[in-house]
């Protein structure tokens, strides 16, 4: 545990990439069962079923005072850090290695849970104490990709990452036969591909002023963009499931395609929400996600269907090494052959020139698609981001101009900094809030910011700052849905600081009737 | 506390504690700029902190000086001023001021924890303790420093072509990581930072084990791997840094408990070092100085605030103007 720990802290703390490629190739030289723990962890496929961070607030009230713990957890930004510094006992015991400290953990009884993990925290040091919290709360975020891991292994065994990607999603802990392969005991893997999830290939933003000029309007065709969440479908004569990106099975969640869909095939598109085919806008969708079941009321008020964009196995057969071109035609064929109201295909855009390409950009369908995707046409199926193939083009954000209301600390990089604003419009003498954004400003106007706030906090509540209504924010977002869960009706879809309006005066910024007015709320 | 307002100004005497203006008499308690400024009447200080003084800003910074030795008495009409070892920096003292009975101590900057670099704290019994809360959350638990230090010394071990270029602040820090260092038996010349040379002098003067040291200069960039560098943080973002062989940045702070707060700074070695008391020390000094009147300048003063009314204590945090939280050290 103690070298793992240190590994975790030093990845945290080194900027450099090779730097972190050769702290995790000194790791993983040897292969044992605390590596496959290790290898678990990094890509995040280790869960602990009954400690989340409920259950660690639970443990550590019951040895810090409430209120001390709030102080210290507002102030800090992450619970794990938090927790493993405030933990009162700093008795060391023996170090446990990683293997042996996880397999006691998942030997505690439920009923036992809060004497055995608490007296497991007491016997850590500091750092190994913030690593067990890390792993059992899940998502590290140490600047550490699963794709990085899998660089550094395969570069230390002389593999090529690809080969190691394309088997990744069919080996499971402990990974005895990657291990193996690795070491050049035994051959590749062997996975069967039809059962399993395949990597999504994922598009770069494009750079307007370099790459159109570089590239060549006609060896590419266009898609709209849209706003749902990104699936894999798998479809054959026995089963189907739908993954999401990450390769989440999410198929209990719509059982409606599960139940109609048929064919033999691997399909790549969008889950959106609506009606005969035309998408509701994300909020609707919203309303079906992160359910592990879903009622036939739901079902019904949401319709859920998936916008096919390619295809990468048709009757067993694997079309990932073909065009995408050809990949469409047998995307069709699928089509018709399986025709269902739950799958439609995206359509093709056709333009010769780029500039032609910006008015379908910007304006189509009542804003509901977010831009265009723009593909090469003999584009392979590649796995992960790979630069070259495939581009995403956002249409222009809204933006609207309004009132620094509150602030709080953040989380993760910006722990410390007040870095979470909310802000708003008028409602007659009185300003009430339209969202809160956390990104999008420079590091400099977060120092600005940070330095404003602390100079300028009218009123506390608990961990958020009430501030003098002086800083005009211009707010960038991508939509704006009405809400009967704000008090201001209206909710904003990924808004983020634009920058800063140092130029205007406050009474200038619209009211909420304007607002609703401008983007067409009712 | 009636004599004494959230300035820590004595009006009926015209006396400042720490000022950040120009005034007429100015009670320091120690040579860090956020406390010593430029510009008094009247300076009345350690003779070490007199000294620091007019190394930082010249002989002539104040009109008149008047150096104290801890325990010494000087009254100005009723009222009684003695400076008490602080354990902050050389020189650093805590303030007691006695009128009619009433002992009231502001402590400055303090550490509870040994230190060579300078006198050792001492608690001073009080019925009114204004005392810093740099550290005051429960999450600060200062370690041992000479383990700290062990991984410092082990980094440098390890990687020989890299040079370490530690942040520590100018006065105080600085010699104390270098005093560390020596402690631990390291005994290779320490490079330094040009603004910290004069500063490194005194000590030296003062008698203070800091070992050999060289100002940095413009040498082969192969002459630094493997050595140590002390810069101000101030230096290390700079381009300053870039001149050395693939420096491992390195942070001596209190600050560094934190990890996204080492991050943040690009920290790759954060050594939690401080010469401000930790959480412990905190309740500590305020539980032996038997005061019941507890009062919490610049720093995390909620927490401490809290903490001292669940105590029975009368709390409440002082906003001293001119010094933000989080920026002292």
């Amino acid at each position: 545990m103690k070298k793992f720990s240190s590994l975790l802290h030093n990845l945290i703390l080194t900027p450099s990439r090779n730097t972190k490629i050769k702290l995790l190739q000194d790791y993983f030289k040897i292969l044992d069962i605390n590596r496959s723990y290790a290898l678990a962890i990094l890509s995040d496929q280790l869960s602990f079923q009954f400690i989340k961070a409920s259950k660690l607030r639970e443990l550590v009230y019951e040895k810090v005072d409430q209120h001390l713990f709030d102080y210290s957890y507002d102030y800090v930004g992450d619970l794990a850090e938090t927790i493993s510094l405030i933990w009162p006992t700093k008795k060391k015991g023996k170090s446990q290695n990683l293997s042996t400290l996880i397999e006691n953990i998942k030997k505690i009884k439920k009923s036992e849970i809060n004497t055995e993990f608490s007296k497991i925290l007491s016997e850590l040091s500091n750092n190994e104490r913030w690593t067990l919290i890390k792993i059992c709360t899940g998502g590290l975020r140490i600047g550490v990709s699963e794709r990085l891991v899998k660089t550094a292994i395969a570069d230390l065994y002389n593999k090529s990452i690809n080969e190691i990607e394309e088997i990744w999603h069919g080996l499971e802990f402990p990974y005895e036969n990657l291990f193996q392969w690795l070491k050049n005991e035994t051959s590749k893997p062997k996975i069967d591909f039809k059962k399993l999830f395949h990597p999504m290939m994922l598009a770069n933003p494009i750079d307007e002023e370099k790459d159109f000029k570089r590239l060549d309007a006609n060896e590419f065709q266009a898609e709209y963009k849209w706003d749902g969440i990104r699936v894999q479908l798998m479809v054959s004569s026995k089963s189907v499931s739908l993954y999401s990106r990450t390769g989440d099975n999410i198929s209990s969640a719509f059982p409606e395609i599960i139940e109609t869909t048929k064919g033999d095939a691997v399909i790549d598109g969008e889950l959106l929400v609506g009606i005969n085919f035309k998408p509701s806008g994300f909020n609707d969708l919203q309303q079906r996600l992160n359910r592990k079941k879903v009622t036939k009321d739901l079902q019904k008020k949401f319709p859920v269907f998936i916008r096919a964009y390619d295809v990468l196995f048709y009757k067993g057969k694997d079309l990932r090494k073909l065009s995408l071109v050809e990949r469409r035609k047998y995307l069709e064929k699928f089509q018709k052959e399986n025709t269902t109201n739950q799958i439609d295909l995206s359509l093709i855009i056709n333009f010769s020139t780029w500039k032609e390409l910006t008015k379908y950009k910007n304006n189509f369908h009542d804003d509901l698609n977010e831009g265009v995707m723009i593909k090469l046409k003999n584009s392979e199926y590649l796995p992960g981001r790979k630069k070259g193939y495939w581009y995403k083009w956002k249409k222009n954000p809204k933006l609207v101009d309004a009132i620094l209301m509150y602030a709080q600390r953040g989380h993760g990089k910006r722990s410390s900094y007040y870095s979470d604003f909310t802000f708003g419009v008028w409602k007659e003498n009185e300003l009430v809030p339209i969202g809160k954004a956390y990104s999008g400003y420079t590091d400099k106007e977060l120092l600005v910011l940070d330095k404003f706030i602390r100079n300028n906090t009218t009123n506390k509540f608990g961990p958020v700052r009430e501030v003098k209504k002086e800083i005009i924010l211009e707010v960038a977002f991508d939509d704006v849905f009405p809400s009967t869960r704000h008090k201001s009706g209206v909710a904003m879809r990924f808004p983020r600081i634009h920058r800063i309006r140092w130029d205007k005066p406050i009474n200038e910024v619209l009211s909420i009737k304007e607002f609703k007015k401008e983007f067409k709320i009712d | 506390m009636d004599f004494i307002n959230h300035q820590l100004f004595i009006k009926d005497i015209n006396v400042h504690i720490d000022p950040i203006l120009p005034k007429k008499t100015a009670i320091i308690t120690h040579g860090h700029a956020d406390h010593a400024r430029f510009g008094h009447d009247h300076v009345i200080a350690t003779k070490q902190t007199i000294d620091i003084m007019k190394i930082r800003y010249g002989d002539k910074c104040a009109k008149k000086f008047t150096p104290l030795r801890y325990g010494q008495k000087y009254s100005i009409k009723n009222y009684d001023f003695t400076l008490h070892p602080a354990g902050h920096i050389l020189g650093s003292s805590q303030v007691l001021i006695e009128k009619n009975n009433h002992r009231l101590v502001i402590t400055g900057d303090y550490k509870v924890g040994k230190d060579e670099t300078c006198k050792n704290f001492k608690v001073v019994k009080c019925d009114t303790l204004i005392t810093e809360a740099t550290f005051g959350l429960p999450i600060f638990q200062h370690p041992d420093p000479k383990d700290e230090i062990q991984k410092l010394i082990r980094s440098v071990k390890i990687n020989k072509n890299n040079c370490h270029i530690v942040g520590a602040y100018a006065l105080g820090k600085a010699q104390r990581v270098m005093n560390l260092l020596r402690q631990q038996k390291y005994n290779e010349k320490i490079y330094i930072h040009g603004s910290l040379e004069k500063l490194c002098q005194y000590y030296s003067k003062e008698k203070i084990n800091i070992g050999k040291f060289e100002k940095v200069s413009s040498k082969d960039k192969s002459f630094y791997e493997g050595k140590i560098i002390i810069a101000p943080p101030s230096a290390l973002k700079d381009r300053w840094s870039r001149r050395f062989p693939n420096p491992i940045i390195c942070m001596a702070s209190g600050w560094m408990t934190v990890k996204q707060r080492a991050k943040q700074q690009g920290i790759e070695l954060p050594l939690v070092i401080s010469d401000h008391s930790d959480w412990n020390e905190l309740l500590d000094t305020i539980k032996k100085s038997k005061a019941k009147n507890i009062l919490i300048t610049h720093g995390q003063e909620d927490a401490l605030v809290y903490y001292c009314k669940k105590q029975n204590l009368v709390s409440k945090p002082l906003s001293i103007q001119g010094r933000s939280d989080e920026e002292i050290e």
